[in-house]
């Protein structure tokens, strides 16, 4: 990675570990990263590599062993305010006592410098932009999961932050309701210019939507590979995925991830 | 405003509707237990009418009855009723507000659970009547004294039931709310709280019944008025059916507040029936 000014997030040498029985249990290893502004960066690996621990790291959320995490030029201590989190369990980051429109209106009421009539009307928007009108009044919990998510990503939204981090949102819908909201992802992540960094385990999902795709080792977590995807801006769920490029970058990746893993794969040969 | 309480009509009648269907063969045994009430009543009247018992001291339910309406009538069971309630109600809501206090600050400042941890374990476990001479003794036999004892008999319920609540927060919901920037008080109010309403309302039911119970164990000891004082001295100067009488409108006492609380509880808590019905 060339060293930059431009970028929007950036993690410097990170290590992160935990106090576990009979010593401590390194999830994180010396991570480098920049991200720069309105990329759509994710971050793959196997499960238990620390992905998770690196996108708490960079909200805020958990306190790196040693490292920096810095948005623009502010080193994170805490949740900065123009960073939102989305979490995979939807079910219990929405408020439940809340109904859709106050779940939404959240960020925005506690930012105190915006006007009650802007509040409503922005999150009659971001209802609007998540497909949700009609269903303001309901509350999280009569909605289907993919609805909830789908309120989970306008209550991120409303705050119009800068970074929107994604800790694999779309794991507990089902193949269908994932696509839909995939696309739903990728036209917001254009039409707000936002910067994405999307935690998956899914190499096809990472390809798919990003701009960028970094993978990462079995624990103690490294970068290992940290590949740009050029595919068409305009990406459709069969044509897109049908691409040579895409294959290939689809095989690149899960080869590093089988290597890693000590498997021999017909696809790295 | 109205839309929004329109909006939680389908839930709470969706989550009736169901309570009711999976219960079809429940309302059936519910009949059965009213027509065994009415049952006992029979044997009793008529244990009475053959003086099964000492007629003095076991009157025919009729009786007793018919004393309860003139009582009612007459407006003295009222007169006894209001200072009781007044007590009663007095010391609970400053037992609940205490309770929930100290309970979200147990809960959520590791200090002031260090610090009054200990202090509420050594106090909780003694009986209220016990410590009732105590205070006799600083607070003399008025309302003061009364209201004092059902205050702090009631508030360790909803204390213990708070600080559970507020621990049991769902770190996720904590966390989300973080990363929108807040904490502290603000976290407290717009979070921990409703996250934690479903344990204190737990907490304030067994209050109320414990509230109840220390208004009428107070009247009996030191009173002048007040229902608790009425069936006392109903029995120390054998007007059985008085007595009767007394201890039969508490029992419609305690049957009402319980059916009211629970109305405002599906009320208030209509979105936990809906939410834990969800997560199956």
């Amino acid at each position: 990675m060339p060293p930059s000014g431009r970028a929007v997030l950036r993690v410097c040498n990170l290590h992160k570990s935990y106090a576990a029985a009979g010593g401590a249990t390194v999830a994180l290893n010396g991570i480098d990263l920049e991200i720069e502004p309105g990329s759509f960066v994710s971050i793959i690996g196997p499960s238990g590599c620390g992905k998770s621990t690196l996108l708490q790291t960079v909200a805020g959320l958990v306190t790196p062993s040693s490292g920096d995490v810095f948005f623009g030029t502010t080193r994170v201590q805490e949740p900065p305010r123009d960073v939102v989190y989305v979490f995979q369990q939807y079910t219990r980051s929405l408020f439940p006592w809340k109904t859709v429109e106050r779940n939404v209106a959240f960020g925005l009421e506690n930012k105190g410098t915006i006007s009650r009539h802007e509040i409503a009307a922005r999150t009659r928007e971001m209802i609007g932009l998540v497909k949700l009108t009609g269903f303001e009044r309901h509350y999280p919990w009569q909605l289907s999961g993919g609805m909830q998510q789908r309120v989970a990503i306008a209550r991120a939204l409303a705050c119009r932050p800068a970074v929107l981090l994604m800790d694999e949102p779309f794991s507990a819908v089902d193949a269908l309701t994932r696509a839909g909201l995939q696309e739903l992802l990728r036209s917001l992540w254009r039409e707000l210019g936002l910067t994405v960094v999307f935690v998956t385990h899914d190499v096809d999902e990472g390809v798919y939507l990003s701009s960028r795709v970094v993978a990462l080792t079995r624990a103690p977590g490294t970068i290992a590979i940290d590949i740009p995807i050029e595919l068409p801006a305009s990406r459709d769920q069969i044509a897109t995925r049908a691409l040579p490029a895409y294959l290939d970058y689809r095989a690149r990746l899960l080869a590093q991830l089988f290597a890693d893993d000590g498997l021999k794969s017909a696809e790295a040969a | 405003m109205t839309d929004i309480v329109h909006s939680d009509a389908p839930a709470v009648a969706a989550s009736r509707a169901k309570r009711s269907a999976s219960s079809g063969r429940l309302w059936n045994t519910r009949v059965i237990g009213v027509a065994f009430i009415g049952l006992l009543l029979v044997m009793w009247e008529i244990a009475a009418a053959n003086a099964i018992f000492p007629p003095m001291s076991f009157p025919r339910i009729s009786a007793i009855l018919a004393t309860w309406w003139q009582l009612v009538i007459s407006g003295e069971l009222l007169a006894e009723l209001l200072p009781s309630l007044w007590r009663m109600f007095a010391g609970y809501f400053i037992g609940v507000a205490l309770g929930v206090g100290i309970g979200l600050l147990m809960g959520y400042v590791r200090f002031f659970y260090n610090l009054l941890e200990p202090i509420t374990e050594v106090l909780r476990p003694i009986p209220s009547p016990a410590y009732l001479p105590i205070m006799i003794l600083f607070l003399g036999i008025d309302d003061e004294m009364k209201i004092f004892m059902i205050a702090l008999a009631s508030m360790f319920p909803v204390l213990l039931n708070t600080y559970s609540g507020v621990r049991s927060v769902d770190p996720i919901q904590l966390q989300t709310a973080r990363t929108f920037g807040v904490s502290g008080r603000k976290l407290l109010v717009q979070i921990v709280l409703p996250a934690s309403s479903p344990f204190i309302f737990t907490g304030m039911r067994i209050s109320l019944a414990v509230a109840l119970i220390v208004m009428v164990i107070s009247e009996m000891v030191a009173a002048s008025n007040g229902i608790g004082y009425f069936i006392l001295s109903a029995q120390r100067g054998f007007k059985i059916r008085d007595m009767f009488a007394g201890v039969l409108t508490l029992a419609l006492l305690g049957y009402i507040l319980n059916r009211l609380f629970l109305l405002i509880e599906n009320r208030v808590l209509a979105w936990h029936y809906g939410y834990t019905q969800q997560r199956g």
